[in-house]
């Protein structure tokens, strides 16, 4: 099959050129399944239970919400191309995956995230991994589709700082990505909107089910250790309160919440999600992030404003309100209160988010990409453009 | 613990009548035994008898199909303390799951508390003073709780969230902040409680903020409601933290709710409240949460003494009416209008505030309460809706043993190691099927302990925890691929 794809590029661009490198492969990744129209989609063990109107939250044994999947492989694997291409920044210099490394719980490991101007932007790389089933999505949850989300970094003079006519200009100037467009949208010409539908299905393929944790949800209760079980129970427990807004099973209701998270550096107090939706009312609140692979995604919060999965936790534990800044009247989330978590409950609620990393379906990192520019990665991840794929995942082996 | 699986006729004619349990066990626990360890122990349709005495513990049931059952002996309870260090007594996700007749108190979180199980029965606990909320199940469908009698918690009694067929019947609960609150919820008969002396008798919610948005379909029916004057001391900033204290009824923001029959007397602040979310304050916003009480039908309720000595947010408003007593029913803000098309019957017969807008209750335009399986409602009452359960259970939530359950387990485990033609972490497909043909047994039996067989691959992961059955079934599945 392999072969008979590079045969049909050769014959198709009538030579052997740079552009040979590049074939979309016809495989879905491993979290999906080819279905007869030749759509991938996603296929596992949540898809044996429902949930109350399909909305995804309930406890252990509870269907996940709609996903975005039905993409073709080939949009796929020309998402991840892009995805890691830097042709998609103005100045050449950032791709997706300089935030959004594979390596680091697809963050980048940084408070804020700096862009093409070299300044750290307002928040953080939020993780992507299960951002297929995200019906909100930026940390002030202001868009609800990928395709709408991702113009947002990409066209942003503070983050990825392209706009639309350079890069479909820089896209059809390139040999390789002409042919790849041309596979995967069935040689209709190129246009934007083929671009952020490749984007949004290579995103949408980031699946993470299969942690310790899931095993646990799905009937294996040996997956978990006696100190994992304990954190399970603080976590879900009305003291602590956790699952009632990361609710499983994807660890997030989706919806907007007001914490009152200290601002780091002494910067001005977040609007959040005020901001966007020009509801007061919301001053100070985020879209509940999701806890799966958090354990990968240090530092924490809108803006990194903790360090650790530790420090996080207490912050729940140390009072309501304590650290909104003088002078602001925020309305905290009612379950946002004074818990009196034990030193021990905190590390049992750290033992059992490690139990929510899972990596087995971790995209390749392509060695190289059709601009020939140097594969986005995270500042101080190595950028040898060595093949990932599962290199990560004995993290699964129960 | 002593674990008998003791198989009774009783047993075993319940499983024969189930078909899918094997056979039902009784495990008993008597004081010094860990609950815990017996539902370790127990398997889908086993009891769990509880024996009088003191068990200090978290009980967690993440398997269906389990009943934990107090034993009562010359009137001593099973009891479960937790001596306000611990967090919450019973917590359950499983389906299928009973617990009855057992003593909570002290806890710090929840008495009972239910993450997403269906069909589940919760009936005659005694609960006092276990923190937030006694009884609370939460993302379930089709749940009875029935005669459990519970005081002194912090906010909610018993706390209906995000639930869909429920009953609450028979059930008392005083010197509660909320004695029963049905909240972002649909289908529920709240019928014969007896809710006194706590902040607000009974409550009606949609709270916004909340994945599932809605609260509609409600009979609040034959209820005592009486005395509800407890000073309120909710924790700061809790959603119940608002209520005034002389509440009998709230619905907030609630549609489809009808209240009837119910004897609703001397509540100091009201007897019934029917308001919009502009009544509860400090909560961000939310568009998605329509803040408004639509079509509350307010049937034949006795009702006197209520309002003695309002809140001062009611008496306020009263005093616009050169009045300093409460009514027995107030229809606050946007609830008062026309196009919420609430109704009442025979008006005159209470003292009102803001129903001027409200239909009569008794026109043709009364819309029938929506109920499951049951005969259609007599004209002008509910009395022929008998319940809001579903007539059969609520679909489990399993992976099947069968083709289906294995093309899911296939997918979302060995998918993420094998294609089927290329080389991934383990070899492709079509290299397993060259070498194993049409033999699935062996592939099952090889996956539940695997050793390395190929020097350039690693090991694989052993797969034990999938049952010999389900095992089998994955092998074949395997072997059936072509692509």
């Amino acid at each position: 099959m392999r072969l008979l794809t590079l045969c049909l590029l050769l014959l198709m661009q009538g030579g052997v050129t740079a552009a040979d490198a590049f074939r979309l492969s016809p495989f879905c990744p491993p979290a999906l399944r080819l279905d007869e129209a030749g759509q991938c989609v996603l296929r596992g063990q949540y898809q044996a239970y429902g949930s109350l109107y399909d909305k995804g939250v309930g406890g252990l044994r509870t269907g996940l919400p709609p996903v975005r999947d039905g993409f073709t492989p080939q949009q796929i694997d020309l998402g991840r191309f892009l995805f890691f291409d830097p042709l998609l920044s103005g100045n050449g210099s950032l791709a997706c995956s300089s935030c959004h490394d594979p390596a680091l719980g697809f963050g980048d490991g940084q408070a804020r995230s700096v862009g093409v101007q070299g300044i750290p932007v307002q928040r953080s790389a939020p993780s992507l991994w299960n951002v297929g089933f995200m019906q909100r999505l930026l940390w002030d949850g202001s868009k609800h589709s990928l395709e709408e989300q991702l113009q947002g970094p990409l066209y942003a003079p503070d983050e990825m700082g392209g706009d639309p006519q350079s890069l479909l200009a820089a896209l059809q100037d390139n040999e390789s990505y002409r042919g790849l467009f041309a596979t995967a949208f069935d040689n209709q010409p190129l246009v934007l909107a083929q671009v952020y539908t490749a984007l949004t299905a290579f995103e949408s393929s980031l699946i993470s089910l299969n942690s310790r944790y899931d095993l646990y949800a799905h009937g294996v209760h040996s997956a978990l250790n006696a100190r994992e079980k304990e954190g399970l129970n603080v976590f879900r427990s009305f003291v602590a309160r956790c699952a009632e807004c990361h609710t499983p099973p994807l660890f997030t209701n989706q919806q907007i919440a007001v914490l009152g998270v200290p601002e780091t550096d002494g910067r001005p107090l977040d609007p959040g999600a005020a901001a966007t939706s020009g509801d007061a009312s919301q001053r100070g609140g985020f879209r509940v992030p999701s806890l799966r692979n958090i354990a990968l995604t240090a530092p924490y919060m809108h803006a990194g404003n903790f360090e650790s999965l530790r420090e996080t936790a207490a912050f729940y534990t140390g009072g309501r309100g304590h650290a909104v800044p003088e002078g602001e009247d925020l309305n905290l989330h009612w379950h946002i209160w004074d818990p009196e978590l034990t030193d021990n409950e905190l590390d049992r609620l750290v033992d059992f988010l490690m139990t929510l990393t899972d990596q087995s379906f971790l995209p390749e990192i392509p060695v190289a990409v059709p601009s020939g520019l140097p594969v986005g990665r995270a500042p101080g991840v190595a950028p040898a453009g060595t093949h990932a794929l599962h290199i990560e995942s004995t993290t699964n082996n129960f | 613990m002593t674990a008998l699986r003791s198989l009774s006729t009783l047993a075993l004619t319940t499983s024969l009548l189930l078909g899918n349990i094997a056979f039902a066990a009784l495990h008993d626990v008597h004081e010094g035994d860990s609950i815990q360890s017996a539902v370790e122990a127990a398997q889908p349709g086993d009891t769990i008898l509880v024996h009088p005495g003191v068990y200090r513990e978290t009980v967690y049931v993440d398997k269906d199909d389990i009943t934990l059952r107090g034993v009562v002996q010359d009137g001593e309870w099973p009891t479960l303390e937790g001596d306000k260090q611990l967090n919450d007594a019973i917590l359950y996700s499983g389906n299928g799951f009973t617990v009855e007749w057992f003593k909570i108190t002290h806890y710090k979180g929840n008495a009972i508390m239910g993450q997403a199980g269906n069909n589940f029965s919760i009936r005659n606990n005694w609960i006092i003073d276990t923190g937030v909320y006694g009884i609370f199940p939460e993302f379930g469908e089709n749940g009875l709780i029935e005669n459990n009698v519970l005081s002194g918690i912090e906010d909610a009694a018993i706390y209906v969230g995000m639930c869909d067929y429920i009953d609450v019947r028979n059930n008392h609960v005083f010197e509660n902040v909320a004695g029963i609150e049905i909240e972002n919820s649909r289908h529920a008969l709240v019928e014969g409680n007896i809710a006194h002396d706590n902040t607000g008798g009974i409550l009606v919610f949609i709270t916004p903020g909340l994945p599932i948005k809605t609260s509609y379909d409600a009979i609040v029916r034959r209820n005592t409601v009486i005395n509800n004057n407890t000073p309120n001391f909710a924790i700061p900033g809790s959603l119940v933290s608002t209520i005034p204290a002389g509440t009998g009824i709230i619905v907030n923001s609630g549609d489809d709710v009808v209240i009837e029959d119910n004897i609703i007397t001397g509540n100091n602040t009201a007897g019934i409240i029917v308001t919009s979310q502009d009544f509860a304050t400090g909560v961000a916003g939310d568009p998605a949460s329509d803040p408004n009480p639509d079509r509350v039908q307010i049937l034949d309720n006795v009702m006197f003494n209520n309002g003695s000595d309002p809140a001062t947010e009611v008496k306020a408003l009263m005093l616009t009416q050169f009045s300093t007593t409460g009514p027995d029913i107030l229809a606050y803000k946007g609830a008062a209008d026309a196009e919420r098309e609430s109704c009442i019957s025979r008006k005159s017969a209470y003292r009102t505030f803001g129903l001027e807008e409200w239909g009569d209750c008794t026109s043709p335009t009364v819309r029938a309460a929506d109920a499951v399986g049951s005969a259609p409602a007599l004209a002008g009452t509910t009395r022929a809706v008998t319940t809001k359960m579903l007539p059969e259970p609520a679909t489990p939530r399993v992976i099947t043993v069968d083709a289906d359950g294995a093309k899911l387990v296939y997918q979302g485990i060995c998918a993420g190691c094998h294609t089927y033609n290329i080389r991934m972490i383990g070899p492709p497909v079509m290299a397993i099927k060259a070498q194993y043909g049409e033999d699935a047994s062996a592939i099952a039996q090889y996956i539940a302990a695997p050793e390395r067989k190929r020097p350039d691959f690693p090991t694989m992961p052993p797969q034990d925890h999938l049952s010999d059955a389900m095992r089998l079934e994955v092998a074949k599945y395997m072997l059936s691929l072509n692509r």
